[in-house]
């Protein structure tokens, strides 16, 4: 069996074996089992692959398997993976092992919650390991219609009217997705030769016209944009994000928005690069707008999950932006932005919950100085917001230092307008992590019944922990990522220079 | 002709030896042995099902009025399923009181409109299939009018024979037409005739009321709310899908095969309707307090999206549609199976009384959200595959636009079937529901559509299999 099925055959075991669960304990040990599984198989994966590519193995996906799914269309599972599907497949690892620690104790239903949790990552997975439009599309799908429950069931505030918001608009963004695939599949060879749905080969086929490809072009990347909060698709994120509980809130701003950036990296520009380059600008615009539109939108939230969230709207831009510079030091800067913002907000949001379980509010109006009482938490808070307003040795400087490197190698006036405009989000960005940090933690104590709050507890410590090494990793050591990420670039570099 | 024409009408035989088997027994079984009657109907039709389970070839017979083709014995297996299932749903509400002594003429009329939509199916000629859509039509209203000391029921009767005769009436006119314009009413000789003049459009037209009234497209809808909301549950279902269903098939048979000369011109109307009975009934769906009602509308939206297959008239379509219909109709039955259980123990049919179902029936709920999740064409569930070709369908023929607008369609569709998820898993109330067992007939049944919708789109094969035998303009 091909290892990258097991990405799926794990969570699909582990759903059934949460199925015979009767207790709480019984659950616990599975989800954790389940967990652990896939975080291992992640960095086995992430191992064999730079020993592959060591060993000289220059094909440019590894681990192919491909298995005739629906004859008559020409459908097949097909999977494979680069160094950009392999980084994005441990983060989704760390982020749904954090994730199960994060939810170790829920109030009520806890076993449907996993349940639908493990659904979730099915798609996750499945997404990044496929080839073929077809299973890449369905297992995308299956992404987003968990998340309707875990919010709606499991959530707080307006909960309903957020995962309706939430829902509705990524199916019409999947809408989109769907008419630009069929429009892929149908030019995906040339006349009389047999159509496919494999990626890798439309890339050498396609024989979609420049014409053609001016509409699915827009259509393909909106589709995954509004997944990735493109400007002005993005307002689902604020509020789905605020309402959903803090594991979903974690899987579906770490890693769930990151399918949006792969997604229109891999399908868009990849598949129609005449109409990439030709219609970059608009989304540069658009992305653009994201970029500073989010950072000030956060500035001026008082609910700290509006903040994360809108800064999240603010780095997913951001990672789209540089997707759009179509250069090689951008696009990387944009894999490592993705790595890093996932680790990133899924870090706040662990934190953001455990601090909300502990004072039932979120408004920073109503807290200060929590530092002197729940100093573990606290620290972690101030090193997420390092690394998000990009002090180096943490994760984030190495991804947007990337980002606006490459941005300034585009010389003309356009691009350069648009690269400043986009790098003073870094100051912004500074100014709501520093002020949030500020009322926080330190400072007096607003509320008296904060005096009594308890620290982090084990399984709370351990799933934040993971994500600072992790953040702390590609901080300290950028290097054999971004050779990691570099040579997957390749491919899509030469389809945008033919 | 020889009797051996007779041989190759096998499904037919069998199908009428049923229904004079039940008949006998239902007239002179004794009260004792009638407590067999459901088992030996499901057993009897489960056979015939069987012993028709292989497609065969392509035959003509009594020349040329009869005419088989291995997709429509495709078809009226899946159709014969769908009835077995619909039994099997009706067993508890045909035990009940007032019902229980007229129940072997459930079963007997029923089988007789599946009966006429084999002969529609099997059409060589428009009488027949004129013949074909009466007798699927004329009894359908006694089985609507089952409940006949419930007022709606006789209503919704009443209603769905006016319809019904009216929308026959202009069928015959249409097909009165095309007769006096290519002096034939045989299918082969038909096409040779048609050369587009306004006559022969007019004529098309009418002809497609009459099944534009079963399909229940837009803007032949209008008694599709009333009739499914007074009509007894299980009957709605059959209603809702096998009747359905054989339209569908016949339709794109009959486009296909006979008026293909004019593609240019039915492609044109059906593009319009199939925007406004898929929009239309979708923003109608909304807004629907009763669930039966809801699935009315939910019901000509999807036509709708099965006209799609239709429209793009290729063999990719037929593969499609009939997929399409093979997923419906196991998604509206398993939807129905628990409307059905529900108001058969608390008398319950409106959208809020769902809520908190999943706190008391889990099961139900379960099967209730596969059922929605297939019809809005969610992935991993079966819907999403047969949404998914039916779109490729017609895709391939540049349909591209049409299929834009189908999929923001869905978006809203999504919406309402939501609301149905959203009842039963989120909205708390007092009252809900209580707990429930149904009987080994209905469990039985949700589990085969269960089963069906998470396994159909997964497993290749059976889209595969009727590939193999579809065919095109």
């Amino acid at each position: 069996m091909n290892i990258l099925s097991l990405f799926v055959l794990i969570p699909v075991l582990t759903l059934g074996g949460l199925l015979l669960c009767g207790n709480t304990r019984q659950i616990r040990s599975v989800v954790a089992t389940g967990a652990s599984l896939l975080l291992a198989l992640a960095i086995g994966v992430v191992i064999a692959f730079l020993n592959e590519r060591a060993a000289g193995n220059t094909a440019e996906m590894l681990f192919r398997s491909d298995v005739m799914w629906y004859k008559p269309l020409n459908i097949h599972y097909s999977v494979g993976v680069d160094g950009i599907s392999v980084a994005m497949l441990l983060l989704s690892a760390v982020i749904v092992f954090t994730g199960t620690f994060a939810s170790w104790k829920m109030p009520f239903q806890q076993k449907e919650y996993f349940m639908w949790f493990y659904l979730l990552s099915v798609g996750v997975f499945g997404f990044f390991i496929s080839i073929d439009l077809f299973t890449m599309f369905m297992f995308y799908e299956v992404a987003l219609i968990p998340m309707y429950l875990l919010i709606g069931v499991w959530g707080s505030g307006k909960k309903e009217y957020s995962a309706m918001k939430l829902t509705l608009m990524l199916m019409g963004g999947s809408a989109l997705l769907l008419v630009s695939i069929l429009g892929i599949y149908f030019h995906s060879a040339g006349e009389g030769a047999p159509l496919s749905m494999n990626i890798l080969e439309i890339a050498q086929n396609s024989s979609m016209p420049v014409e053609l490809q001016r509409w699915f072009f827009p259509l393909t990347f909106i589709g995954f944009g509004v997944l990735g909060a493109l400007f002005p698709f993005h307002t689902w994120s604020p509020d789905g994000h605020a309402s959903a509980p803090t594991a979903v809130s974690m899987l579906h701003a770490g890693v769930l928005m990151k399918l949006g950036g792969y997604g229109c990296f891999r399908v868009a520009i990849f598949l129609m690069p005449e109409a990439a380059k030709e219609l970059s600008w608009i989304f540069i615009i658009l992305t653009g707008i994201s970029v500073v539109y989010g950072a000030y939108s956060a500035i001026v939230q008082t609910d700290l999950k509006y903040i994360n969230a809108y800064s999240s709207v603010s780095h997913c831009g951001l990672v789209l932006f540089a997707i759009l510079m179509l250069n090689q030091t951008a696009m990387t800067g944009a894999v490592l932005q993705m790595l890093s913002h996932g680790l990133m907000t899924a870090l706040f949001f662990a934190l953001i919950g455990m601090i909300y379980g502990r004072t039932h509010t979120r408004d920073i109006r109503e807290m200060g100085g929590l530092m002197k009482v729940i100093p573990f938490l606290g620290t972690c808070y101030v090193i997420a917001g390092l690394a998000s307003l990009g002090l180096p040795g943490l994760s984030g400087f190495v991804a947007e230092m990337s980002v606006f490197v490459g941005a300034f190698q585009e010389t003309d006036t356009f691009h350069r307008v648009f690269t400043i405009i986009a790098c003073t989000s870094i100051v912004i960005t500074a100014v709501y992590i520093l002020r949030v940090v500020g009322k926080l933690l330190y400072g007096g104590i607003v509320n008296e019944h904060h005096l009594e709050l308890t620290d982090a507890v084990w399984y709370e410590r351990f799933s934040v922990i993971v994500l600072i090494i992790a953040i702390a990793g590609i901080g300290l050591a950028p290097l054999w990522l971004s050779n990691l990420i570099q040579n997957s670039l390749i491919p899509v570099l030469n389809q945008l220079n033919f | 002709m020889g009797y051996a024409n007779f041989l190759y009408m096998k499904g037919e035989l069998s199908l009428v030896a049923i229904i004079v088997i039940l008949f006998i027994y239902d007239i002179f079984g004794s009260k004792k042995s009638l407590q067999y009657y459901q088992p030996t109907a499901c057993i009897l039709l489960l056979i015939h099902t069987l012993i028709n389970l292989l497609p065969g070839s392509e035959t003509v017979a009594f020349g040329g009025m009869y005419h088989a083709t291995p997709m429509g014995s495709i078809v009226k297996t899946i159709l014969s399923i769908g009835t077995l299932l619909v039994f099997m749903q009706a067993n508890s509400w045909l035990k009940s009181e007032q019902i229980i002594i007229r129940r072997g003429e459930f079963y007997l009329i029923t089988l007789s409109t599946l009966l006429g939509m084999y002969f529609m199916i099997s059409a060589g000629h428009f009488l027949m299939f004129f013949i074909g859509i009466e007798m699927a039509s004329i009894p359908m209203a006694t089985l609507i009018a089952y409940d006949k000391y419930r007022n709606t029921s006789a209503e919704a009767a009443a209603k769905y024979i006016l319809s019904a005769v009216f929308a026959s009436g202009l069928s015959l006119y249409g097909i009165s037409l095309i007769y006096g314009t290519t002096g034939s009413l045989y299918f082969e000789e038909i096409p040779a005739g048609l050369n587009g003049s306004p006559m022969q459009i007019m004529a098309f037209v009418f002809f497609f009321v009459g099944l534009g009234f079963k399909l229940s497209l837009v803007p032949f809808h209008q008694w599709t709310p009333d009739v499914y909301e007074g009509a007894p549950t299980s009957v709605t279902a059959y209603l809702s899908v096998i009747s359905k269903g054989a339209a569908a098939f016949v339709l794109m048979t009959i486009l296909c095969k006979v008026f293909a000369p004019l593609v240019t011109e039915w492609r044109a109307i059906l593009y319009g309707i199939i925007i406004v009975s898929i929009t239309l009934a979708n923003l109608f769906a909304i807004r629907q307090q009763n669930i039966k009602r809801f699935f009315a509308y939910s019901s000509i939206s999807q036509a709708g999206y099965i006209m799609l297959g239709v429209i793009s008239g290729s063999a990719l379509g037929m593969t499609s549609l009939v997929y399409y219909v093979l997923v419906y109709m196991l998604s509206n039955l398993a939807a129905f199976g628990v409307i059905a259980a529900v108001e058969r123990q608390s008398g319950k049919i409106m959208i809020d009384d769902y809520n908190g179902l999943y706190g008391t029936n889990p099961r139900l709920s379960v099967v209730m959200m596969l059922a929605l999740f297939s019809l809005a064409g969610i992935p991993p569930f079966a819907g999403f595959f047969s949404k998914f070709f039916i779109f490729a369908a017609a895709a391939e023929q540049g349909y591209y636009v049409l299929v834009f607008i189908a999929l923001l369609n869905t978006i809203i569709s999504l919406y309402y079937y939501l609301r149905i998820v959203k009842a039963m898993f989120i909205n708390k109330t007092e009252t809900p529901i209580e707990h429930f067992q149904t009987d080994a007939y209905t469990r039985i049944s949700l589990i085969a559509c269960s089963a069906g919708i998470l396994l159909l789109g997964i497993i290749s094969a059976v889209y595969e299999h009727l590939n193999d035998f579809s065919f095109g303009m």
